[in-house]
């Protein structure tokens, strides 16, 4: 099983939850966060103070799947999420050990 | 002041008495003996009562959301909770001294060009049956109570998250009974140095602002800056509250200055209108300011404007025209950018919610140009005879005095509260967390 993780831009979310809707996919959990890459930061002013602000809020998706669906939900996610702009941000796959769903005590697949 | 005189007497030291705000008549006329006694104008009382709520308003809870608005989070508590409690002290204080020493005791002789007695001690010879001018006694009383706890409020905005809450009470009251009770007196009472001198205060831009401003940034001072200030970001967490604060103290500030006239009157109206353009102006002035030297016309700059042309027309509300009004707000909204955005970095000092750059500066501001927009050629109420360069010299003379008693005053303050409580400030791990938590045991926003 694999651990889809991407960090979008916030107006995307929308977009990346209806493609995913079209898979298989079952779930997903959105965590604010803040973050940078290549985009840079902005600067604030306020009454004269003027502040460098480094880290730009994003939306961190976490998908759990199925070994084989785990690169088309990254290319539907990448589609979906993409505007062209630099801080489009980034997918990661990780390997993911073991699930367990906490109602009914499933394991593996079946709790996906 | 016994009302048991002979009643002309009595009725005429209850008029001296009242004259205070709005007796800042230029012509300076000797106040005509009445051959009755006065009795109230139930206009002009029911005005009072109105214009010192509006003047509670902007204190609790128009300061302290102005206030609260600017620091971060996690001293949101504390900066409202010391707002309050320094309109809770200081109105207690008020009535048991404060008002004596402010506006009783004997005309001439002895220090009451400073100060006066203890003769109303506890409110000792005011009763409901008082009268001061057109109004109850009792009305004044709280009115003037009103501009007493602001002044205390304002201060709390120099020392913000990093004192502790004891000490700034205690200071507050230290120095609302060293420099806020002779400044006002001596500006107000008809004993007064100032009053006697002619100086043009018509409702408080020396007594409030230029004595709150000065004290805020000499307790900014000798307390030193917050943690990381100049090298980390320490922005305002809610600027809504700052604007819902700003638009309180605009709205609160018709009290303010209108109830100054002590009258349902044209004059309490033009101090009205005045009330308006002033702001108006300055408001407009900063937001001009800001975006031609840096690029934006911000919302907090725009309100912060608006005080500071608030404060600016303060000494001159009753005696500017409204032309002289729009000029001198203008002037107020770049004089009070310039001190914020350019004075307070160069000398590094960390008045965190910018008392001195708006209320100091703005005080000094409006305490000189009153001066000038009082000036009869330039559309004021000052008399035929006006001479302005007369006037001016007072007016600086007065602002000197001010800065110096209150300065002065806020050091000796400091040091004793330091010396009772161990230092001032709070720990650097309770500056860290937070004095929501440290000091008042609670979070703003859970």
């Amino acid at each position: 099983m694999k651990l889809v993780v991407a960090i979008i831009k916030p107006s995307r979310l929308e977009e990346v939850r209806q493609a995913l809707n079209s898979l298989d996919v079952h779930g997903m959990t959105v965590t604010e966060v803040k973050g940078y890459g290549r985009q840079k930061g902005h600067s604030e002013i306020y009454r004269g103070t003027e502040y460098a602000v480094h880290f730009l809020p994003k939306l961190k998706v976490e998908i759990a799947v199925d070994d084989a669906l785990a690169d088309q939900v990254s290319t539907v996610i990448r589609d979906a999420a993409q505007t062209g702009r630099i801080g489009d941000g980034k997918i990661f796959i990780l390997d993911l050990l073991a699930v367990t769903r906490i109602r009914t005590g499933e394991t593996g697949a079946s709790a996906l | 002041m016994k009302m048991s005189n002979v009643l002309g007497g009595a009725a005429l030291a209850s008029l001296v008495l009242a004259l205070p705000a709005f007796a800042q008549e230029v012509a300076a006329e000797a106040p005509a003996v009445v051959e009755e006694v006065a009795s109230i104008d139930t206009g002009d009382t029911a005005w009072m009562i109105v214009s010192t709520l509006l003047v509670i308003m902007m204190t609790i809870p128009g300061v302290a959301l102005f206030y609260g608005g600017l620091v971060r989070a996690k001293n949101v508590l504390s900066v409202v909770t010391q707002v309050f409690g320094a309109f809770s002290m200081i109105a207690l204080l008020w009535v048991a001294y404060g008002y004596s020493l402010a506006f009783s005791g004997p005309t001439e002789g002895g220090l009451s060009a400073f100060i006066g007695d203890f003769s109303n001690l506890f409110l000792a010879s005011v009763t409901p049956d008082s009268v001061s001018g057109t109004i109850p006694e009792l009305v004044f009383v709280v009115f003037q109570l009103t501009f007493a706890c602001i002044t205390a409020a304002l201060v709390v905005g120099g020392i913000a998250e990093r004192m502790k809450f004891g000490a700034v009470m205690a200071f507050l009251a230290i120095w609302f009974t060293f420099s806020y009770l002779p400044i006002a007196h001596m500006v107000w009472s008809g004993a007064g140095l100032f009053f006697n001198l002619g100086a043009l205060d018509f409702a408080g831009g020396t007594v409030v602002h230029i004595n709150s401003g000065v004290a805020a940034v000499v307790a900014a001072i000798v307390l030193g800056p917050r943690m990381g200030y100049m090298k980390e970001p320490i922005a305002p967490h809610n600027l809504i509250f700052v604007y819902i604060g700003a638009s309180l103290l605009w709205v609160g500030w018709f009290g303010f200055n209108a109830g100054s006239a002590l009258g349902a009157n044209g004059l309490a109206a033009q101090a009205f209108l005045n009330t308006i353009t002033a702001p108006a102006a300055a408001g407009i002035a900063w937001a001009v300011g800001e975006k031609v030297t840096r690029g934006h016309a911000s919302a907090l700059g725009f309100v912060s404007g608006a005080v500071a042309g608030l404060v600016a027309i303060t000494p001159a509300a009753g005696f500017a025209g409204t032309f002289g009004s729009i000029v001198l707000g203008a002037v107020a909204g770049f004089v009070c950018l310039w001190a914020v955005v350019t004075l307070k970095p160069a000398l590094k000092y960390d008045d965190s919610l910018d008392v001195f750059g708006i209320h100091g500066v703005g005080g000094i501001v409006g305490a000189i140009g009153t001066a000038i927009v009082a000036a009869p050629s330039l559309g004021g109420f000052g008399a035929e005879d006006y001479a302005m360069g007369g006037q001016l010299v007072t007016q600086v003379l007065a602002v000197v005095v001010a800065i110096v008693w209150s300065a002065v005053v806020t050091v000796i303050a400091m040091l004793i509260v330091k010396a009772l409580f161990g230092g001032a400030r709070v720990s650097e791990a309770a500056e860290t967390d937070g004095l929501d938590l440290s000091t008042h045991g609670e979070r703003a926003y859970n």
